[in-house]
């Protein structure tokens, strides 16, 4: 049922807009050819996480040690898993397995971090949380601008598991970051929630789809993102609930702030519903900033930059409220403060690197595409709309 | 204090305010009554600044500095303040975080020291007491899921924190039940002082029961048509507002 990964060593799996899951995300248009293959390369220990303790797995150009797996035990543990990307103009992938046994309980801090201009990253993490086990996962994706990179995951679940997820994103010229969850029902939750904040030219997919197959299972889903510049922000959520998955609860949620004129946002939130007395809702919205809620700010005193800064730190920030544990929400709360006031390079060429072209080549136009089940772009009027069904 | 001279406001190319005029010295309190339609909120949202609230002609002046060449921020830092008739809801920005950042970048305008945590907490503390505001609600996002009462409050322990020095209150007894009222007038009345002014914008004389005025104006057909007394305001509240010509 899961589509086929991607492997930038075989250009066959490469996607290109004619495959639906993939319109707004057009690989093979960027990727012209393989890219040569990262070499090794380490890194000192530390990362965005390191202040907040738990063992180290660092994945360097996508070299990760031979039986590299990432296995909770029992109650409380904490692993930072970091990707680095440390090689210009070259590319890497790799596949990790993440095991949270029966009843125990990860926190997994997970950053991808983009030391390096111009490469292609590919990773993919096979994660299982078994009964009544929890799994926290932190995504903080800092990509450089000129990059593409992907990253998938795969979630099993048994009875009863939590799984939640909250991603934080500053895109690269195209970057993915897709979750798949088998839903098991059966007292199961999940929770999905992520943040993109784009600025020059950056790309950033939130793609997820989370499949009941089991009764009483519940879904939460919540993603913010905020455009600057000429940055896209795509969101697929596809929520399916399948026959006989009876009093599953599902929510899912996508609003977006265009703050530039040149901006784009694409959403496709989806509910596949086969079952009965189920309770399911989505909402999406596009808009710009609250222009009300600006003039009252500035007619208290608050400079007009100011204000755009709070409120757009507020508005994202939603998306952070519901990570439980506090050291946790802190950290990323100043990521993600430190991205607003000093927006990330929006074009590689500031690197004065030269070997990108040969792998990368082509500027991301950002052409809308056409039939757009939900797209706005350039004009940031409120758009698109909720459903609710029962 | 205010002095306004033949003001002439346009809201997308639709005049409203056509030739006001007003003047309110230090130390004093003006009502503007009018109907509805009359550009009463008009006159608070030019004064303070509302991008879209078009000036086509006259003056507005505030200790006689031009108050129409300032940004909304530059004016409130000078010691303007409008209470809004429905004051925003501004979802992820606790109360409190809201009140220092204005009172910090207001201080940082006139170039004066920012309120250190300690002395920020100790006069929000006073001034919430006073309005009978529980601290816990000042940690919630401002305004959202207040009650209409909670959210006048919230303005006017807004205006407490902020010390200004003219006060424009539009439609601050809207949506107030008696007791609310009372203490949101006992708010307003605790800032009167001789070095201050303030315009109360109402519909209704019941605000002024509390809240006296020194001068009652009326705003109709987008001028000041009559000025007098606080007896101006009771005639009013007896005759109506039509000898005015309200849709002039």
């Amino acid at each position: 049922m899961t589509p086929a990964r991607l492997d930038i060593t075989q250009p066959e799996t490469w996607p290109n807009r004619r495959v639906e899951d993939w319109r707004w995300t057009d690989v093979a248009r960027v990727l012209r050819e393989a890219p040569p293959p990262s070499p090794q390369a380490s890194v000192e220990p530390g990362g965005p996480f390191a202040g907040l303790g738990g063992d180290e797995l660092a994945v360097v150009n996508g070299r990760a040690p031979a039986d590299a797996r990432i296995i909770a035990d029992g109650p409380g543990q904490v692993a930072r898993l970091r990707f680095v990307s440390a090689t210009d103009g070259t590319g890497h992938q790799a596949r990790i397995i993440i095991e949270v046994k029966p009843g125990a309980d990860l926190l997994l801090l997970e950053s991808q971090e983009g030391a390096a201009a111009g490469y292609v990253a590919n990773h993919i993490l096979d994660i299982d949380v078994g009964a009544g086990g929890r799994l926290t996962r932190i995504v903080l994706a800092a990509d450089a601008a000129d990059a593409l990179a992907f990253t998938r995951a795969d979630v099993t679940m048994g009875g009863h598991a939590a799984f939640a997820q909250t991603v934080l994103t500053t895109g690269a010229k195209l970057q993915r970051i897709e979750t798949r969850v088998s839903h098991p029902g059966k007292g199961a939750s999940v929770r999905l929630d992520g943040l993109y904040l784009l600025s020059g030219e950056r790309h950033a997919d939130a793609t997820s789809e989370v499949d009941h197959t089991g009764l009483d299972g519940q879904t939460s889903q919540l993603t913010k993102g905020v455009v600057r510049e000429r940055g896209r922000g795509v969101f697929q959520g596809r929520i399916i609930v399948r026959e006989g998955a009876d009093g599953t609860d599902a929510r899912m949620g996508h609003h977006a702030l265009i703050l530039g004129d040149r901006g784009e946002v694409d959403a496709k939130p989806e509910l596949e519903i086969y079952a009965d007395d189920v309770a399911c809702a989505h909402g999406n919205t596009v808009g710009a900033l609250d222009e009300m809620a600006l003039f009252y700010l500035r007619s208290r005193g608050v400079p007009e930059a100011e204000a755009r800064a709070l409120l757009t730190e507020a508005f994202l920030g939603e998306a952070l409220d519901r990570i439980e544990r506090e050291d946790v929400r802190e950290v990323c709360r100043a990521w993600l403060a430190e991205r607003l006031s000093s927006p990330p390079p929006s074009s590689g060429a500031e690197r004065g690197r030269g070997t990108t072209r040969r792998v990368v080549e082509g500027a991301a136009q950002s052409a809308a595409p056409d039939l757009a089940p939900s797209t706005a772009s350039r004009s940031p009027s409120p758009a698109g709309g909720g459903g609710e069904e029962r | 204090m205010l002095s306004i001279s033949n003001l002439s406001v346009s809201v997308g190319d639709k005049p409203i305010l056509k030739g006001l005029s007003l003047d309110v010295p230090s130390g004093e309190v003006h009502a503007v009554m009018g109907p509805n339609g009359a550009g009463k909120s008009t006159l608070g949202y030019t004064l303070a600044g509302r991008p879209g609230y078009e000036v086509t002609g006259g003056t507005a002046a505030m200790l006689g500095e031009d108050l129409l060449a300032l940004e909304p921020e530059e004016r409130a830092a000078r010691g303007l303040f409008l209470s809004f008739q429905y004051p925003l809801e501004i979802p992820g920005v606790p109360a409190l975080t809201f009140l220092r950042t204005a009172l910090n970048a207001q201080r940082r305008a006139r170039g004066e020291a920012e309120a250190t945590a300690p002395e920020f907490l100790k006069l929000v503390r006073a001034k919430a007491a006073e309005l009978r505001i529980d601290m816990e609600m000042l940690k919630r996002p401002l305004n959202v899921g207040f009650s209409g009462g909670e959210k006048k409050r919230m303005e006017v322990l807004q205006m407490a924190v902020l010390a200004p020095r003219l006060l424009i209150l539009d439609e601050t007894d809207s949506g107030l039940d008696i007791d609310a009222l009372k203490i949101v007038a006992d708010g307003v009345n605790a800032l009167r002082s001789p070095d201050r002014a303030m315009v109360v914008i109402t519909h209704y004389q019941r605000l002024l029961d509390y809240i006296r005025p020194d001068r009652v104006h009326v705003l109709a057909g987008g001028r000041i048509a009559a000025s007098g007394g606080p007896e101006l305001a009771l005639e009013l509240e007896a005759g109506g507002y039509d000898r005015y010509g309200a849709a002039a």
